[in-house]
This record gives structure tokens, sequence and C-alpha cells, in this order.
């Protein structure tokens, strides 16, 4: 983990929300279309400011369904865009979302997370739509969802969301959840020339050979804009390379494993978490978000008490880094999953672990933030319960 | 033997690579299909710069047909989805086709708020009076008492007027036509299409498979007589006592107001003025 004085830039204080609307304008956003919801809605207001400044859009759509196909619009114009909701527009989102996957437009989306279901919770946090980021819209597809856990990461990972969105023509979820949206930190914005920035790939050949599916080597298609003279055709419909309807069953399952492919092969590229006191731990807390803020609090509380645990951060959560967790386990005799919901990661951790150690859960899913006594005492739970 | 082009029409077709198309015969949607080409080859406007962006129906699968930039997106979504392509690319021509279904039911909200903001994108709404795709199902704009597969017993459920609505809702250029007016309805597309702000044509289609079939019109020749004979120009029409007005619907040009501003241009006006007042502020 490099050492927070290393990292050149200028230093900031400011709100979760604020952070993704500073990290999209340097990622390149040029478009944002969204429809007011708490609390989320700095961000929309962020961009409703800032946008115009520099020749971008901002639109307020009439619904989350019209923000989501408005995002996608703009991008298949040439624009990097993104969208900003919660719970609820998350769920109204979920068609187009599913379109974005099979047509394979870069996007991102930003949830920031309040309690449900329906209306629910909407100014207390929680983290309760991790699966639904992972299976939202039917049918069969492979998402790129990630989880910052404090401001500095806000920022950081929503540039990572954008990289990834135009680097395998995808949309990326981005979940914060009402703690981080809101909560103010010192952060470091680093300088333009340090901040990475992938771009969409061009097509390198003539409008009469570009496939906009193409399979290449690598599995991501080259991306033109319409208006460059290509003309191609972009459908919902299960498609050919070519972008056409189609219903052949071999042309359907290529397609299909296509979108998962992508992903698959790229994970190292895409994965990304972090790991404190894991070298010599005899037990694990595995968290995400705003959770895991309290969760390092208990490794700590814990290791002052001399118990070996150590944390597996994940800063993406689908993804899943299976591998790494399996490894975990094998090493460990218990893991603790904290997290703000009734138990969905739990599921992903103990499917990995296959029974290697036992699996806990330290849940909280009354609208408030999980305390570091609540982990702290299922770890201690663990070592003492058969 | 080569294909050789023998309408200026086939230069608008993927020809080779998507026909026949999945319409029945006898569909009214390719006649449209025809007159949106017309018009723009008409008014001699780029293909490279024509985005057509449909919704789900059969109306709906006319842009994998033609060699634009195409969209064919979710039902209903057809506007919101074009509103993102005109705001990035405002000197593009943005074209959407939708249907009664698409348009008037489930796009219903995108359509009167795409109105409202005078955005300028031309909607052709092919009105057949049934969900085609689906298999004949009532519509917004089935008329009452006729039938349906879902209205074995006639419908009962009131229709919209897509003219009506878009007016009220703000659309500037608003428009009907039919089938068997075709030419007429090609100008009026092409009209559409010149005006900047919102426009609407609704284009009376006949679909007589699912819609003829059930309402003693089984014959597309039937269907587009009923359509001579129950749309009156609107110049006709105004001079139309009432009683004489039942079943019949004006046709022809209703609305083309240059007053208002245009959405896109009112965006970039302000952007402009915001990037300006920063960087004098700055100096």
């Amino acid at each position: 983990m490099p050492n927070k004085n290393e990292i050149k830039g200028t230093p900031a204080f400011i709100q979760g929300n604020e952070a993704v609307v500073e990290a999209a304008l340097a990622a390149g956003c040029s478009f944002f279309g969204g429809y007011p919801i708490t609390p989320s809605s700095e961000i929309a207001e962020g961009c409703a400011e800032k946008l115009p400044l520099v020749g971008g859009v901002y639109i307020q759509l009439e619904d989350e369904i019209a923000s989501m196909a408005s995002i996608i619009g703009a991008s298949l114009a040439g624009a990097k865009s993104m969208t900003a909701t919660s719970g609820p527009g998350f769920s109204l989102m979920q068609e187009n979302l599913g379109f974005a996957y099979i047509a394979e437009v870069p996007c991102v989306i930003i949830n920031v997370m309040r309690g449900g279901p329906s209306t629910g919770l909407p100014t207390k946090l929680s983290q309760s739509d991790v699966m639904q980021a992972r299976f939202g819209t039917h049918g069969d597809y492979t998402p790129i969802v990630i989880a910052p856990s404090n401001v500095q990461e806000v920022y950081d990972l929503t540039i990572h969301a954008f990289n990834c969105s135009e680097m395998f023509n995808t949309p990326v979820v981005v979940l914060l959840d009402e703690l981080l949206g809101h909560m103010r930190e010192k952060i470091i914005i680093p300088d333009e020339q340090d901040i990475y920035i992938q771009n969409r790939r061009y097509p390198s050949v003539p409008p009469e050979f570009y496939k906009p599916h193409d399979i290449t080597p690598d599995l991501v298609s080259e991306f033109v804009a319409y208006g460059e003279g290509y003309r191609h055709n972009i459908t919902g419909l299960t498609h050919d390379e070519q972008g056409f309807p189609t219903s052949k069953p071999a042309e359907v399952q290529k397609m299909l494993k296509k979108l998962r492919r992508k992903i698959h092969a790229h994970r190292k590229e895409i994965i990304q978490y972090d790991e404190d006191f894991m070298d010599d731990a005899l037990y694990a807390v595995i968290s995400y978000g705003s959770s895991a803020r309290a969760a390092m609090s208990a490794v700590r509380m814990a290791r002052a008490r001399g118990i070996r645990v150590g944390l597996l951060k994940l800063k993406t959560l689908w993804p899943f880094p299976g591998k790494r967790v399996h490894q975990i386990a094998s090493e460990v005799k218990g893991i603790v999953v904290a997290e703000m919901n009734m138990g969905q990661m739990i599921r992903e951790v103990d499917r990995y672990a296959m029974g290697q150690c036992k699996v806990k859960g330290a849940l909280r899913y009354d609208g408030l933030v999980i305390e570091p006594d609540e982990i702290y005492e299922k770890i201690v739970e663990l070592r003492t319960k058969k | 033997m080569k294909l050789e082009t023998i309408s200026p029409v086939h230069d608008y077709l993927r020809i080779h690579k998507k026909f026949p198309t999945v319409w029945c015969s006898g569909c009214g949607i390719g006649s449209v299909m025809h007159a949106i080409i017309r018009a723009i080859h008409e008014l001699e406007i780029n293909k490279n710069s024509v985005a057509l962006v449909s919704g789900i129906g059969c109306s709906s699968r006319m842009p994998i047909y033609l060699d634009f930039n195409t969209l064919h997106t979710t039902h209903g979504r057809a506007l919101p989805f074009a509103t993102g392509i005109k705001m990035v690319r405002p000197d593009m021509k943005v074209i959407v086709v939708s249907g009664d279904g698409d348009a008037l039911a489930i796009g219903g909200n995108h359509f009167i708020h795409a109105c409202r903001r005078n955005i300028d994108i031309s909607l052709i709404l092919i009105n057949n009076y049934i969900y085609g795709m689906t298999g004949g199902q009532v519509s917004p704009t089935t008329p009452l008492e006729s039938y349906a597969h879902t209205a074995p017993y006639g419908n009962i459920d009131p229709s919209f007027d897509a003219v009506k609505l878009a007016t009220a809702a703000g659309a500037t250029y608003v428009a009907r036509g039919t089938n068997y007016h075709i030419v007429q309805t090609s100008k009026l597309i092409k009209k559409s299409l010149e005006h900047k702000g919102f426009s609407m044509v609704e284009v009376i289609s006949q679909c007589p498979v699912l819609y003829g079939r059930l309402n003693n019109m089984k014959l597309p020749t039937t269907m587009l007589e009923w359509q001579r004979d129950h749309g009156v120009n609107i110049k006709a029409w105004d001079k139309l006592p009432e009683e004489k007005r039942a079943g019949k619907f004006p046709i022809g040009e209703f609305l083309d107001d240059t007053s208002r501003p245009e959405y896109t241009d009112s965006y970039y006006k302000m952007s402009k003025e915001v990037r300006e007042e920063a960087a004098n502020g700055e100096e």
C-alpha cells in the first residue's frame, strides 16, 4: 500500500459524492444523465455545475429508466457517460443496464446504496445492493462492480470504473453507500499527468470490414461512435459480430460466451483488494465499503489483544476474487464477513471457502453503521465456539 | 447476375445483409420506411449523419434494414436513447421510429418529456392500432369496441390522440398522415426532418393480420380504403360539421411552431456563456 504522503497532488476536503464528480471529470466523463434521488443527489448537482464549464452535457431526465437510456445513447455518440442513483432508481435502470451489457456500451453507474427494499431508508446506509448489482438485470452476464471504502478510494476507483468500462466496452457499477456519499475526508487529488486514463479502441479497419462485436484475440472489440462513417447497428437482441440480430444457437452461444470471457480473461486487470495483517493470520475478516472501515478497527482491536487476525478488503466485488478467498480459507481457521445487509457477500465467500474453515457473518441491517465491536465479537466467537 | 440499383431507395437499404424483413405481407410499415427514405433522399442528408433509433415492436425493426447509424433499443425507451445521442452530437439528424404501443403506452412518459424539451428529434409514430409483434393485443390507440386478442368482447379502453397529446406536451411540429396518402405522408416527414425542434408525425398504418382480420378488414387493400375514407384533410375537417366527424380523423399538418427555443441550442448557448464568464472571471 503506497504511503499517503508519497502521493503527489492537491489535497482536498470533500465528501464522497463530490469525489465522484471530480474523478469522473478527471477520467474524461462528458455526459451525465440522471434523476434526483437521496442520497446521491450531490453527484447530479456537482455535474450540473461542472459539466457545462468543460463543454460537457448535464441533463436531468424524466426518470431513471430514461437516465440509463440517455447515458447509453451518449456513449454510442462518443462521450464517456455516467449516471448516479440509489436503490429504487437502480431497480428502474436494470433493463437498460442489461442493454448496455449485451450491446457492449461503456458507461458508469454510481449507486449510492440506501436501505431497502422499496423506498426503505432513504437517508440511512446499507450495502444491500451487492447482489442486485451482480444479478439485477435478466439473463446471463458478467458485471464489473466496484466498492470504495473511503473518499480517496471513491476518487481512485471511480477513475478505475471509467477505465474498465472503456477498456472492456461494458457498464461498470460503483457501489457507494450513504455514509461514504456524505462523509467528508481529506484526499489527495493526483496531478493530471499521474492519472492513468483508458480510452475506447478506435477501429483499425475501414467501415466495410468493421464488426462492432468482433471476437478479437483479447476478446475486446473495437468501438466507434455514431457519425464517424461506420454506420453500424447496435441492438439489444442477441446479435452476431456485425451487430445484427440472430437466434442461431451457435451464434447465440458464441456471443454469450464472449460477454463472459472478455471479463474473466482480464480479471487480473480489474480485480483490486487490499490485505492487512494477513501474513500470519489465523483468522480473516473480509469486508468492503463502509463496513471495511469498522472491520479494520476490529482487526486492530483483536491484534492489540494478541489475536492473529487479518483483513481482506475488497475494492472490486465482481468479478469476485474467488481464488484468493479459497486460498485464505485454506490457511485460516475462520473467516468473518462484515457487511451491512442480511448476508449477501457472505454467500460468495462461503461458496469459495468450500468448507475449509468456518465462515461467520457480522451483519447489520438497521440503517446504522456497523461498529468495530460487533465485528470483534464475531472474531472472538469464531475462536471460542466450535 | 449482379443486382443493379434500380431505385434511389436501394442506396439506403442494407440490402445484402438483412432482407427479407420480418414484416407480414400487406403490412404498412414498409411503405412508411420508403416514405422516410424518400424524405431523407430529397433533403440530401448524408447517411453518416443520420442516427435512426427505435424501441421494440414491428415498426421498431426498421433500423436494422437501413444503412444509417442505427440503434434498436428497449421497449418504449427509444426517445431517451436518442436524447443522449442528440445532446452529444447536436449536428446529427436523429430520427426515432416507434409504434403506438411503444411510444404511447410503455414510452408515454418519455414521449411527453421529449415534446416538453423541444429537442430536435423527429419521431415517426407508426400507428396500426394494435400490438403486432406480440400477437394482436389492445394498444392505447385501439378504437373503442374494436376487437383484439385481449379484447375478445370489444375494446372498452378509450384511446389516445397522439396529435393532441404531442401538441399539449409541447412538440413544435405535429402532423398526421396515412399509408394511403403516402405521398403526402412523405412530404410531412420531410417537413418534420427540416424542422428544428421536436417533431412528431403520426402515420396511420395497416396491420391486416392482427388488427384487420379481427375487425372485418382482412385484406390490406380494405384497410387502405378505410384510411382513404376516414382520413380527412385538415382543411376539409375544419369545415366538417360535428355529426359527420364521427369515426373519422383529420390528417395533414397541425402545428409548425418555430418560435420556441430548441433544447440543444439552449443547452450549448448556456454552456458557452458560463465558460466565457468563467474565462473572463479568471483574467
